[in-house]
């Protein structure tokens, strides 16, 4: 079994896991503090990959992940507008948001459903130019981006902490509060989802980066997966501790994550039935803790029924 | 300081379902009235509060506050200036955010540029919760980091009026925030509300389905019916009754027998 993991698994896997936690900490804005499913994730992260590419191709790559971070977040502005302006139910909005980034994306790609960034400066071609010849080795993709996600959750968690990241937290927790403490629950649901799919943007533009490409589908069921990353973390680290925990709590789960799905494939799974796995993994992942509570009331049943019937076979004799 | 010029609220217009729930309904409190309000179940007194707080725009007439036409002013800004608190203890807080961040958010009344959207609670603020959160006599102050979701009913509701009153309001809303309490709890959220009101010379409405404290709290009862107020008494006159005028005013006001329990047990 020791074969199962190489050293360079591990690595990939969490290469992999600290990108996506950009996702996973998307969602855990938009699912888990404001209380909205924000289905705008797919198009939004294919949108990231898209706009990534394109600017990394005309030889900014630093300047590409700035844009797919703005970019990123016009898309969460239009869904908050589409819900908060215009009336739109949340997950509709999401959906509508998704769907016409389609075209969008394609348009951005130069109407191609597939960009190549072979040869093009990457943050990652970049990082082994200056990283990969010192002690560091190959391990330089794993710093460059576990860098970014330590910036960025910091960043999150400092976040979270000023008026205005309070003022989200609070929309998300009970938003008739929100609205009789002169907070706008309009700008807060704004701000938030901006934050949000300006995280799932960049993540996509590392992701065009590091692995040299950018298609069309690639954000296809990403939704998923970064929520099987949340729940995870939920599970792994609690969903009541502070903020800083639940942040880190997070990244984890996403970095667990890549290393049940790099397991899976080295069990030979094949590649096009990874989808099914995240999917089960999600489902597997949410009922756990249900069931786990239901086992336990079987099990106090169970032993009170037996009790019960101890009782009562001595009374008879 | 409020003034309520004929307004009328109809729910599901056109509908089986049509409520006429305020029918013109005029109100003139002065600056540092604190009027309490009884009447029977669906007599419009929850509405007329939303109404105030912005909850929903009015089908027709005016509200003024302070002397400005507050009608079609959105609820969140309304609420700089307007404190509303609710039966339900659970509504005025943040289950999942501690006291002080719940403090914090009520701070914000009183800061309202946009400088300030990135600041953190800073230790003077801490300060200042933990000096106003000592006065409810609870221990609430040495458990500023802890989630609301923890405390107790009254202690929420506690909570809830201090963050109402933390910067003064113009006018204060009581929605029978004390009917959910166990009695002692109601008894004492009651005289905090009293002596807050007092001490700040709040202008304040509260609705109460207790007779006596209908009396005795405050300097006016205002009695509602159908959507409107129906009677209105204050200083001599207002001293003078008892609870079975009251009652017998309910009955003329409301130009029918009595029939609802609560207003007679109480």
């Amino acid at each position: 079994m020791s074969s199962i993991f190489t050293i360079s698994i591990f690595q990939s896997a969490l290469e992999l896991g600290c990108i996506y936690a950009l996702v996973a900490l998307a969602l855990f804005i938009s699912f888990t503090i404001l209380n909205i499913a924000d289905l705008t994730t797919d198009g939004c992260f294919t949108l990231g990959c898209a706009v990534g590419a394109m600017v990394s191709l005309a030889g900014h790559p630093f300047l590409a992940l700035v844009a797919a971070i703005a970019s990123g977040a016009v898309a969460g502005f239009v869904t908050a507008f589409l819900q908060t302006k215009l009336g739109v139910e949340s997950i509709l909005a999401g959906i509508i948001v998704n769907t016409g980034l389609y075209t969008i994306n394609i348009a951005v790609m130069g109407f191609s459903s597939i960009a190549n960034l072979f040869g093009c400066d990457t943050l990652f071609s970049i990082g082994k130019d200056t990283l990969g010849n010192t002690v560091v080795g190959d391990w330089y993709k794993v710093i460059i981006v576990a860098l970014i996600v330590v910036v960025v959750a910091v960043a999150l968690w400092w976040f979270m902490g000023t008026t205005l990241g309070m003022s989200i937290r609070a929309t998300g927790d009970n938003a008739e509060m929100v609205k009789s403490s002169s907070i706008n629950p309009t700008f807060t649901i704004t701000v938030g989802l901006c934050l949000a799919n300006s995280l799932t943007g960049l993540s996509g533009a590392l992701i065009a980066q590091y692995q040299k490409s950018a298609d069309i589908n690639i954000g296809t069921g990403m939704v998923t997966i970064a929520l099987a990353s949340l729940i995870i973390g939920q599970t792994l680290i609690g969903n009541k501790g502070s903020m800083a925990r639940r942040i880190i709590g997070t990244i984890l789960g996403s970095v667990l994550y890549r290393f049940i799905v790099a397991i899976a494939l080295r069990l030979s799974v094949p590649a096009e039935a990874l989808k099914l796995v995240s999917a089960l993994i999600v489902a597997v992942a949410i009922a756990a803790p249900y069931f786990r509570k239901k086992l336990v009331l079987k099990k106090r049943e169970f032993a009170n029924y037996r009790g019960n019937a101890v009782r009562g076979g001595k009374e008879d004799a | 300081m409020l003034k309520i010029d004929n307004i009328s609220k109809t729910f599901n217009p056109g509908t089986v379902n049509e409520k006429a729930a305020l029918t013109h309904l005029s109100l003139d409190l002065k600056d540092g009235d604190f009027a309490t309000i009884v009447g029977s179940n669906g007599a419009g007194k929850s509405t007329m509060f939303n109404a105030i707080a912005g909850t929903f725009i009015v089908d027709e007439g005016n509200i003024y506050l302070d002397g400005e036409d507050i009608t079609f002013k959105k609820e969140y800004v309304r609420s700089r200036v307007i404190g509303h608190l609710f039966q339900d203890p659970l509504k005025g807080t943040a289950p999942n955010m501690t006291i002080e961040e719940n403090m914090a958010l009520a701070f914000l009344r009183a800061s309202h540029s946009s400088g300030k959207l990135f600041s953190r609670i800073s230790s003077k603020d801490k300060a200042r919760f933990r000096e106003q959160l000592s006065l409810l006599n609870m221990g609430l102050e040495d458990r500023m980091k802890q989630p609301v979701g923890l405390l107790s009913g009254g202690q929420r509701q506690a909570l809830t009026l201090l963050m109402a009153t933390f910067v003064t309001p113009k006018l204060l809303l009581l929605d029978e925030h004390t009917a959910a309490l166990d009695p002692a709890t109601a008894e004492k959220v009651l005289e905090l509300t009293k002596s807050i009101v007092k001490e700040r010379g709040i202008t304040c409405l509260m609705v109460t389905h207790n007779m006596h404290q209908a009396l005795e709290v405050g300097n006016r009862t205002l009695m509602m019916n159908a959507g409107h107020i129906v009677f209105d008494t204050e200083g001599e006159e207002r001293a003078a009754l008892t609870v079975s005028d009251l009652l017998e005013k309910f009955k003329v006001g409301a130009g029918e027998e009595l029939d609802n329990d609560r207003v007679l047990l109480s």
